[in-house]
């Protein structure tokens, strides 16, 4: 048992708002049934499982926690591999990919930023076409390294921040250390995705980009963004070395890069023609649409902590 | 001992992996038999296609899980003991030593032992991803016991996980496709009429990306 008060302490209030809306929504699907409260209850069993699964993680162990995001992340990969086109001849160079998961994983767990953050963007950047076009098949070749370098760097290179903020934090970021670093921004991140729906709900007129994602509105993204930011300001200086008003901004920022993850992976689901992207969790679609708020606020949570609270410093 | 080996085999290796690594996306898993005796057709592409849908039912019901496969192939080395005893295979006889009216005896003798039998009509895995033509033994065995019902099951993804010729294995995710069952009625000809209809309508749910 490695984890701090104020860690402890959020899981604690975490669980309580989750037995809130499970009452709610029970209540809501026993006066009024239909497919909307289905769905709902069946997003809250998954919020469930994933808070169980993070809990017992974080609790446990640093490396038990990095082994488990480095699991979502290879999940997120495959989902991927499996949604997109792809040649046969390049088995290989897929295989060569899944490898970079526990290597990437590993350089954030030891907390090597520098490899950290050129292996994949830089090295397997460089390799994966070198093993692709030693293959000898040019048809279809632009097409194939562009969408494995995209992927490896949507799944992996960006999931990994998770793992960095761990690292990183249980060097900087106080008592709460890494595990306040990891939930504030998990926590932002699933906030900012319910607020964003219910301000589009609630008040919701006109859409942002309607060819990607039709019910996504100013109105929910405005309303969305600034009860992120003010929770974000109450709960940042707890789980954060960060003052309420840098906490806020950090907020805005997970809002903001989690709205782009979002319809940044409704494109690509537009252009391959699916609804979702998996069927694991039930209610929740794929792991991808789990995880595509993230794939945009971990990675820019992660570079503005370092630079203001990090790099500043040093 | 060798089916607590081959209860171990499925339940610590076979299903973890499959589980974990590989991930299996089951469409009306329900609509699949858990009494005998019943039979499960299933398109082949992979090696993996028997140990996934052995995995799909119950534990409890692996004892009554047979999968029917050529003898030639598995021969009579490790690998042919290893396919007879833990993956259960109930081994067909290609080769044309024994007479074509006995071929299908053991699988109707495991049929009436209460057994759910797998078979792979396409008699290959072939080109991956692709469905050869059904061989018509299926139909013959469910003629010999016509009361038995026949689950079609359409798999898509292993074929790229571990495609034919290659042990490279790469992780892909498998859809699998669960549709309703029925029974033979009729005559030969229309029973693989129907189980052609039945495999393609369920293919065609699938969305599924190119491989070439």
């Amino acid at each position: 048992m490695n984890i701090s008060t104020p860690v402890l302490y959020a899981i604690g209030a975490i669980f309580g708002l989750l037995i809130l809306a499970t009452i709610l929504v029970w209540w809501i699907g026993k006066n009024k049934p239909g497919d909307a409260s289905d769905e709902l209850m069946l997003r809250i069993k998954s919020w469930w499982f994933m808070i169980g699964v993070f809990t017992i993680a974080m609790v446990i162990d640093r490396a038990i926690s990095t082994i488990f995001l480095g699991f979502i992340s290879y999940l997120a990969l495959k989902e991927f591999f499996s949604l997109i086109p792809t040649r046969r001849i390049d088995r290989l160079v897929l295989l060569f990919a899944y490898l970079c998961v526990p290597i990437q994983f590993y350089w954030a767990h030891i907390g090597w930023y520098g490899m950290f953050v050129i292996f994949i963007p830089v090295w397997m950047f460089l390799f994966l076409p070198m093993v692709m076009v030693l293959q000898g098949q040019t048809e279809g070749f632009l097409r194939a390294v562009g969408t494995v370098s995209w992927g490896l760097m949507m799944t992996v290179f960006t999931l990994s921040h998770t793992a960095m903020l761990l690292a990183e934090g249980d060097l900087s970021n106080g008592i709460a250390a890494g595990a306040g670093l990891l939930l504030f921004l998990v926590f932002m991140t699933q906030f900012n995705d319910v607020a964003q729906f219910t301000w589009g709900k609630l008040t919701g007129k006109h859409a942002i980009v309607p060819s990607v994602s039709p019910k996504k509105t100013w109105e929910g993204f405005i309303g969305g963004a600034i009860s992120t930011a003010i929770l974000a300001a109450f709960v940042g200086p707890y789980l954060t070395i960060m003052p309420w008003l840098w906490s806020a901004a950090a907020g805005a920022m997970i809002a903001v890069s989690g709205f782009i993850g979002d319809v940044n992976m409704s494109a690509v689901k537009r252009d391959l023609q699916v609804k979702d992207s998996g069927g694991l969790i039930p209610g929740h679609g794929g792991i991808l649409d789990r995880v595509d708020s993230l794939t945009y606020a971990a990675p820019v949570f992660l570079h503005f902590f370092y630079y203001f609270f990090i790099g500043g410093r040093a | 001992m060798i089916r607590l080996l081959r209860l171990g085999f499925f339940a610590l290796i076979v299903r973890p992996v499959l589980l974990l690594i590989l991930g299996t996306n089951i469409r009306n898993r329900k609509r699949l038999p858990t009494t005998g005796p019943a039979i499960i057709i299933a398109n082949h592409n992979s090696h993996l296609d028997t140990l996934a849908l052995m995995s799909m039912l119950p534990l409890a019901d692996l004892p009554k899980l047979t999968p029917v496969a050529a003898v030639d192939y598995f021969g009579q080395g490790a690998f042919g003991w290893f396919a007879k005893h833990i993956i259960g295979i109930l081994p067909i006889d290609r080769s044309g030593k024994t007479p074509r009216k006995n071929l299908l005896d053991g699988a109707i003798a495991a049929l009436d032992e209460g057994k759910i039998l797998i078979l792979f009509p396409e008699g290959t895995r072939g080109e991956p991803e692709r469905i050869a033509t059904y061989k018509k033994g299926v139909a013959h065995l469910v003629k010999a016991r016509p009361e038995v019902p026949v689950t079609p099951v359409f798999m898509h993804g292993l074929g790229k996980a571990l495609p034919r010729g290659t042990y490279l294995f790469v992780p892909f995710t498998c859809d699998v496709f669960v549709g309703e069952s029925w029974t033979y009625r009729g005559d030969v000809n229309a029973f693989m009429e129907r189980l052609e209809e039945r495999m393609s309508g369920l293919a065609a749910r699938g969305n599924f990306p190119a491989w070439e």
